[in-house]
């Protein structure tokens, strides 16, 4: 593969949920080897963004492009291709209450390769050690706390040594020394085994210490993307609203207003 | 380049391992090592020439150990790249792994080294 082509490549996209427009036509890009920070309050679109890129929303109109491939358009093929270089770990964990911890961490080695199962063993149990769950293999998910169910299912993402990991809100709900580990751990990620990894947070101080730039989001539209330095020194009043913790100005159109309280075709 | 050479001497085998160590070809990896552990009795894994090693890699060397632990062979990584010790530090597995700086000091099983000054 040619390196020049950015890992993502995200064109004017744009997403709706009912009459209401997520996403003004955004562009995106990540190259290799980045730490990606996708920052914004709630409501910004981030999600909205993550869930394009990992296909599993269709871009109304713009495009989304992992390793150079066009995923709404992709033969199903190249989709898989695609995804067996990919990792993600969901905010909530999204492991398979039925199986055990080593059994979701395996379950891609046992999808997608040919691998003998003492490899699969190995592998799987290898990246319980990585983030810290050494040992805790045949637990079953209820029997984890919320924050080792969120590094079994960091583990199940990286099991496959992805180029590419998408980590939703890395530290939400989890108390500070775990959410500093993790921060770590995603540093040493992408020097050890060179991935490139988008995170997708609301944390500030934990997008401080782990991006090489920053894709500031505010109702659809990019902000800015920077470097932490560049984004701190924004003078964008949005940004410095969300560096500040301030609370948002609500602009009410009376208009808009009365409209969307009685209008009766939803 | 991709490569792995072999080569026994003074009752030592050393699997010298150059390039990108992936799941493209770790298990021919993992054969040679248990191979050469069945054939000798100690056996060295050189990885000064490897600039990448993915998890498969990795698992292929910690079967090899292991094996080696179970029929009594001496087992040790050789002349370890920073790339290869930094994925052996994610998982701490810098402080399970013999690691020698060249074939002459690959230990038997008991820990003594093949050729002593």
């Amino acid at each position: 593969m040619n390196a020049a082509v950015p890992l993502i490549e995200v064109e004017k996209l744009e997403a709706w949920y009912g009459k209401r427009r997520i996403l003004n036509g955004v562009d995106f890009r990540v190259d290799a080897g980045e730490i990606r920070v996708i920052m914004g309050g709630s409501g910004s679109g981030k999600s909205t963004l993550l869930r394009h890129m990992l296909g599993l929303n269709r871009p109304v109109s713009g495009t989304v492009r992992l390793f150079g491939k066009d995923i709404a358009r992709a033969s199903e093929r190249d989709k898989l291709e695609v995804r067996k270089r990919i990792g993600v770990s969901f905010q909530g964990g999204a492991l398979l209450t039925s199986l055990t911890v080593g059994e979701n961490v395996a379950l891609p080695l046992r999808e997608h390769t040919a691998l003998d199962e003492s490899t699969i063993r190995i592998m799987s149990r290898l990246k319980l050690e990585v983030v810290n769950l050494g040992g805790f293999q045949d637990l079953m998910p209820a029997q984890l706390s919320g924050g080792m169910v969120k590094r079994a299912a960091l583990a199940r993402a990286i099991v496959m040594d992805p180029r590419l990991l998408f980590f939703d809100e890395p530290s939400a709900g989890l108390d500070p020394v775990v959410s500093a580990e993790l921060d770590e751990l995603i540093l040493r990620l992408r020097d050890a085994l060179r991935m490139t990894i988008v995170v997708v947070t609301h944390e500030l101080e934990s997008a401080f210490k782990i991006a090489d730039t920053i894709t500031v989001l505010d109702q659809g539209d990019v902000l800015m993307t920077g470097t932490v330095a560049e984004v701190r020194a924004a003078a964008n009043e949005r940004i410095q609203d969300l560096l500040n913790r301030r609370p948002r100005e609500v602009q009410v159109d009376a208009d808009e207003y009365l409209r969307r309280l009685t209008r009766e075709d939803g | 380049m991709n490569a792995m050479e072999q080569e026994t001497a003074n009752g030592s085998t050393v699997i010298r391992l150059r390039g990108e160590v992936d799941l493209s070809w770790s298990q021919q990896v993992r054969r040679a090592v248990l191979d050469a552990l069945e054939a000798s009795p100690r056996v060295g894994v050189e990885l000064s020439g490897v600039s990448y090693i993915d998890s498969s890699g990795i698992a292929a060397l910690v079967e090899g150990f292991q094996n080696a632990r179970t029929h009594g062979r001496g087992f040790a990584l050789v002349a370890v790249s920073d790339a290869v010790r930094s994925v052996l530090e994610l998982a701490r597995l810098d402080r399970v792994f013999p690691i020698v700086a060249d074939a002459a000091a690959i230990p038997d099983v008991t820990g003594t080294p093949a050729w002593k000054p």
